[in-house]
């Protein structure tokens, strides 16, 4: 990938991280900590890899996106705004009375938004039906889907991915925010998932592990590996860092689901900026 | 008198998804290991790429048949009544009635009628669970006939829907019947009393209805296919006309059609409404017909509970 389109998609994640921190701060609740992990995927679905159009939301032939922690709505809307499938300044409206952006992702009210989710597990299943129906009706579009490394407990999970694999859904990929942490604690304290890429890969399942899932070079050589594989359907295993950008927030599961207060957001904010800064004068140097 | 045709309403929705098949090119039929049972088996060896065997993962199956329904496929999801209301109740919820897509869910073993099987696998408070969700319609074939045109009716409308059907063959009446979603039918006009039935308690509701007029009680019988959305005018109708209701259903007597009936009642023209059902129990293995008797799901108990919402009459 050229630098000036590394940098394009930084500054949008980037973007994108202070939306989440401005809806939960507004909505003085919701989920900033797995919403900043998976950011930088989100981005690079939305802005690089997926066929979409903001314009319709609803075209027959885009890809389907489905955000299987439903719980990281604030990450998915903070990408949709930015990718122009409604006005930015409605993320201010998060989780109020009257909004289209609901706690948890609506697919009847928000636009972009493919399935509605928040019950952990389901999701997955609901992707791995829209890639059949895609298989079943000989369409070109594919599935991605965004799963918490915690939300891998779920059993549902693996009945998807068993199926997925025996059923040979080859237009489909999964992301796993391997974030480690979880709302009682690191994901080894409460239920290991671990390992994480072998499962998959005994499933039948191509494992691309990605050591920094926070950096866009790393994401970028992950889906070029995801294309090239034609047999198999693609897990991205990528370790992230709960909080990610905003440095109080790193690696803490107390900012699972908890809202920044007014200094804690200007902080946040703060920081964000002069990243975005950074990132600008760097984009403005090429 | 001609020969009873008896038919389980299971066979039923196997036959009418092969013809709704033929006609309908987007529509997919999925199933967990259990084609034989559901009678689905005869739309796979129709339409074998439509079918889908999930395995032995409902949970999977729902949310694959709200993937599929979103690229705007009509979809049948079908296991044993107990997994396809009991076990997936949340995917179901969250899944498919939430973003209110087309997935119908087709329920067979129904009841405590399964039989040997025993409690594990007798559903009877499928009703309860289906009819507390938004979106969702529930029908309740009687028979066999009526079955297959509950079942392309569900085809037709959008939207998610529970259909239940039994193991068990019973007597085909309804070969004329004018099935409608949302609409009871009066199956026998009375003034003193209304029994109203679904699924395999309209024959016994029917048969009940003989034995009381030939105690000089004449007892009004409705089919109540759709349990939800409930029939709500010819409720009120009848509890005008006739001033006490007993409903009979093969389902807890706990949220069921009786429910649907006494809330509608209770609102509008309290009369006395007594509920046949099972009485808060799990049930039994043993042959249908007999476990039906053990659990008061016969004429005779509807006679007598039809008497005591008579004597309850102001």
């Amino acid at each position: 990938m050229q630098q000036k389109e590394l940098l394009e998609l930084k500054i949008n994640a980037c973007k994108v991280r202070r939306s989440i921190l401005t809806g939960t701060f507004s909505a003085k609740c919701g989920h900033p900590g797995g919403s900043l992990s998976c950011t930088d995927a989100l981005t690079y679905l939305y802005f690089k890899e997926m066929n979409i159009d903001p314009a319709q939301p609803e075209w027959e032939d885009r890809d389907r996106f489905v955000l299987s922690k439903g719980h990281c709505a604030p990450g998915l809307y903070g990408v949709l705004a930015r990718r122009g499938f409604f006005p930015e300044e409605e993320i201010t409206t998060l989780r109020k009375t009257g909004s289209r952006l609901q706690g948890h992702p609506c697919r009847n009210v928000a636009p972009g938004v493919d399935m509605s989710t928040g019950s952990l597990g389901q999701g997955v299943s609901v992707a791995t039906g829209m890639a059949l129906g895609a298989k079943l009706q000989g369409k070109n579009w594919k599935t991605y889907s965004i799963l918490g490394d915690g939300e891998i407990s779920e059993g549902q999970v693996w009945e998807a991915v068993m199926f997925a694999s025996a059923k040979g859904l080859t237009n489909m990929t999964v992301i796993v925010d391997n974030n480690n942490l979880q709302i009682d604690g690191t994901i080894e304290e409460v239920n290991s998932p671990y390992p994480i890429d072998e499962k998959f890969a005994a499933f039948g399942w191509n494992v691309i592990n990605v050591a920094d899932g926070n950096d866009m070079a790393q994401l970028d050589e992950a889906f070029q590996k995801a294309h090239a594989c034609t047999d198999k359907p693609n897990a991205i295993i990528m370790k992230t860092l709960k909080g990610k950008g905003v440095s109080y927030m790193e690696n803490k599961a107390a900012w699972h689901g908890k809202a920044p207060n007014q200094e804690e957001y200007d902080q946040g904010m703060a920081e964000l900026d002069a990243e975005l800064a950074r990132l600008e004068a760097e984009y403005a140097a090429l | 008198m001609a020969d009873i045709i008896k038919q389980a309403t299971r066979d039923s929705y196997g036959i009418a998804l092969c013809e709704l098949g033929a006609e309908i090119e987007n529509m997919y039929v999925l199933d967990a290991d259990l084609a034989g049972a559901t009678k689905t088996g005869t739309f796979k060896k129709q339409f074998p790429e439509r079918h889908i065997n999930c395995g032995i993962a409902e949970q999977n199956m729902m949310g694959i048949a709200a993937g599929l329904a979103t690229t705007g496929s009509l979809v049948f999801a079908s296991s044993f009544a107990v997994f396809a209301a009991g076990r997936v109740y949340e995917q179901i919820r969250n899944s498919i009635c939430y973003p209110n897509l087309n997935v119908k869910i087709g329920a067979t073993h129904g009841g405590i009628s399964v039989g040997e099987d025993g409690a594990s696998h007798q559903m009877n408070e499928d009703f309860a669970l289906m009819r507390a969700l938004p979106n969702m319609t529930v029908i309740c074939p009687a028979d066999g006939a009526e079955a297959i045109k509950a079942t392309k009716a569900a085809a037709k409308m959008y939207g998610p829907c529970y259909l239940r059907y039994g193991r068990l063959a019973i007597p085909v009446m309804f070969d004329d019947c004018d099935f409608q979603i949302g609409k009871g039918n009066v199956l026998r006009d009375g003034k003193d009393v209304t029994i109203i039935a679904c699924g395999l308690m309209v024959e016994r509701a029917l048969a009940a209805a003989d034995l009381l007029a030939a105690e000089g009680i004449n007892a009004r019988v409705i089919n109540m296919a759709t349990i939800k959305p409930i029939d709500r005018e010819l409720v009120i109708e009848s509890a005008k006309a006739t001033g006490a209701i007993v409903t009979a259903e093969e389902h807890s007597i706990i949220g069921g059609l009786g429910g649907a009936v006494a809330e509608v009642v209770s609102e509008t023209v309290p009369v006395p409404v007594l509920r046949v059902g099972v009485e808060d129990k799990f049930g039994k293995s043993g042959p249908a017909t007999e476990l039906l008797d053990m659990f008061g799901l016969n004429a005779e108990n509807i006679v007598a509970k039809a008497k005591a919402a008579i004597a309850l009459k102001k």
